[in-house]
């Protein structure tokens, strides 16, 4: 087990960059999830730490060692295949035993730890069966049991429950994350869905177009976006975003949309000091909306604007209301269920709190 | 096959499901009938009492005798037989030795004017044999292989290798890239990859390929005539010999020659269809 560091790791397909210059430090036992849409470029750099892909420039090390042109073999890194990978000419025993038998352990321990993995993942009485005689989520437990049998540097997963189906999925999160804390295996793990990072990752890698937009915990991703595609791409339904223009006085600060005004305490002054008169992306989550009878006015956190309700997902555990405002749509998220009548005059209000801003060229974070 | 059919249908009335049984055996039948009954035949005349073949009021003759195979092989069949395993096995070796890591290459790797050699691979195809016969002859005599097992089969070699090519390239190709990478992460260098995880993998599809050049090579008359005068394959030694025979002798040479093949194919069948649970080309 050791700690992972990339630098400065760029990677071209042709003409497209898929990775572009990224660095990146794994704590040893970490587990760190890559997410990003797809075509972000986390498969790759997945497949750089493993060995199957060459960077064109940058730095791959384990500990202080420079793997970055050693072959697979000699890294002694695991993975599990978005498909599993599990060889179908070999039995589930032989498919756990492969990786020892190269290494040429003598027999009754490579029994023992086929065993041990076997029990680890509840595929015990499966040692003899083909793949082909495996469901989808046996054969990703094979899978498993293979990576983690040979107690490996570094233990990489490739969206290894997408083709797993949504219970099963629920399922296998948690006792993945389990395995992982009882084994304290560094593991990287790349995925799409933010749900998945969420409650798996130790950190959190947020990428996006070969570039790494944030590092951090799931609390600080969620909370803390340092950028624009952080907030967007984090979080269901999407963060509200709206164009706004800041004028300063020394009474307050306002964010003028056009449609409404929203006024900010004088604290923000410092902070919104360099943007007088200029146009930023304000951002707001749906559940920091609300309606305003709900909340307790006095506290003054909360900036009200009027509208109308536009459309009503009634989700049975939330209910998310679609709130015509002017021009644009704010979508606001109550958890619980809710009645309103379509068409009928709202009056919101938004948590100033938890307001995010956004500055318009570079998308940062100001706020 | 056939349940898989009829499980498409929405639920057919049993009459209707009756008839459809009915005309499938027929279609069935009579596509089986129209192989075999060549096949049943001359292996039945290969074996007649030669009085009975002759007699009018015989259709089918009860007398049979080894006479006729037993005279071939006297004569020389024996060791055309010899030669022809000879040239079809060393035609195998040659093709496989060029043509897999050739087809593997196709499968995996992505280079400069992959496709317009693919092109070039099969328009090799386009000479007629007979036009470059003679040339090969010469050449032949001159480097001192004519007349030899192995100047046939590095003939049929040529022939075959684009198909070989060709065939296991779409094979490898029909092979999942994960399970490679599979073997290079847990241990396995390039080549051990090829022989542990992607051979075992291809092996029915390689199965079909031999088939294939085998019975190529086998049936092929032409070439083996021309290169050959006293090492005779099988068909050469047919063509030049029992053709002028009597016409037993002549279903005894088609059974001859028909026999090792349907051997080969018989074993190597097995090999073709599934295995390991996954199907491949």
């Amino acid at each position: 087990m050791v700690d992972v560091h990339l630098r400065g790791i760029t990677k071209r397909f042709g003409r497209t960059v898929a990775v572009d210059g990224i660095d990146l430090d794994v704590n040893d036992g970490e587990f760190i999830v890559l997410l990003g849409p797809s075509g972000c470029g986390k498969t790759t750099t997945l497949r750089i730490i493993a060995g199957l892909e060459k960077p064109d420039r940058g730095r791959v090390f384990f500990g202080n060692k420079d793997v970055t042109y050693l072959p697979p073999r000699e890294r002694y890194v695991s993975m599990v295949f978005q498909s599993y990978a599990v060889w179908p000419h070999m039995t589930v025993f032989d498919n756990i035993a492969f990786p020892l038998k190269i290494k040429g352990l003598p027999k009754d321990e490579i029994v023992c730890k086929v065993k041990w993995a076997a029990e680890l993942l509840q595929i015990g009485d499966l040692l003899n069966r083909y793949p082909h005689q495996l469901s989808g989520g046996q054969r990703q437990r094979v899978a498993v049991a293979r990576a983690i049998v040979v107690e490996p540097n570094v233990l990489l997963m490739d969206e290894p429950l997408s083709n797993l189906d949504a219970l099963l999925r629920v399922r296998m999160r948690s006792e993945l994350k389990k395995l992982q804390r009882k084994i304290k295996v560094t593991t990287i793990y790349v995925t799409h869905d933010q749900v998945e990072a969420m409650t798996m990752g130790d950190r959190i890698a947020v990428m996006n177009a070969g570039k790494i937009m944030q590092v951090g915990t799931p609390e600080e991703i969620y909370n803390k976006p340092q950028n624009i595609f952080v907030a967007g791409f984090v979080g269901t339904p999407q963060m509200n975003f709206f164009d706004a223009t800041i004028s300063i006085s020394p009474k307050e600060v306002a964010l003028d949309a056009g449609d409404f005004k929203i006024s900010l305490e004088p604290r923000f002054t410092e902070l919104l000091k360099g943007f007088e008169g200029k146009s930023v992306t304000v951002g707001i989550r749906p559940e920091h909306i609300h309606p305003s009878k709900y909340v307790a006015l006095s506290e003054g956190r909360y900036s009200l604007v009027k509208g109308t309700v536009d459309f009503v997902e009634a989700l049975g555990s939330d209910t998310i209301v679609h709130v015509n405002v002017g021009s644009r749509i704010l979508v606001m998220k109550l958890s619980g269920s809710h009645h309103f009548k379509l068409g009928s005059d709202i009056e919101i209000a938004l948590d100033l709190d938890k307001l995010h801003i956004f500055r318009k060229d570079s998308g940062k974070a100001i706020i | 096959m056939m349940g898989v059919g009829l499980s498409m249908e929405a639920r057919p009335s049993p009459v209707k499901y009756l008839l459809l049984r009915v005309l499938i055996y027929a279609l069935v039948s009579i596509a089986v009938l129209w192989v075999l009954t060549p096949f049943a035949i001359s292996i039945m005349y290969a074996f007649v009492d030669p009085k009975q073949y002759y007699s009018k009021s015989v259709i089918i003759p009860a007398l049979y005798t080894l006479d006729h195979v037993r005279k071939l092989l006297a004569l020389g069949a024996y060791s055309a037989i010899i030669n022809s395993v000879i040239v079809a096995v060393l035609t195998i070796v040659f093709s496989f030795a060029l043509g897999l890591p050739a087809g593997y290459a196709f499968a995996r790797y992505t280079f400069r004017g992959k496709d317009s050699l693919k092109l070039l691979i099969i328009s090799l195809r386009m000479f007629p044999i007979i036009v470059i016969a003679v040339p090969l002859v010469t050449l032949y005599i001159r480097i001192g292989l004519s007349d030899s097992p192995l100047g046939v089969a590095l003939a049929h070699t040529a022939m075959a290798l684009p198909f070989v090519v060709l065939i296991t390239s779409s094979i490898f190709a029909g092979i999942p890239k994960d399970l490679e990478e599979a073997g290079l992460i847990f241990g396995l260098s390039r080549a051990g990859v090829f022989l542990r995880i992607t051979m075992p993998l291809a092996l029915p599809g390689l199965a079909a390929a031999a088939i294939f050049t085998f019975i190529m090579s086998w049936n092929e008359v032409f070439i083996a005539s021309v290169l050959t005068l006293t090492n005779r394959t099988l068909p050469a030694f047919i063509l030049t010999s029992a053709m002028a025979a009597t016409d037993f002798i002549k279903f005894a040479a088609s059974f001859i020659m028909v026999l090792p093949a349907m051997i080969f194919v018989f074993i190597a069948r097995k090999y073709l269809i599934t295995m390991w649970g996954i199907t491949l080309r």
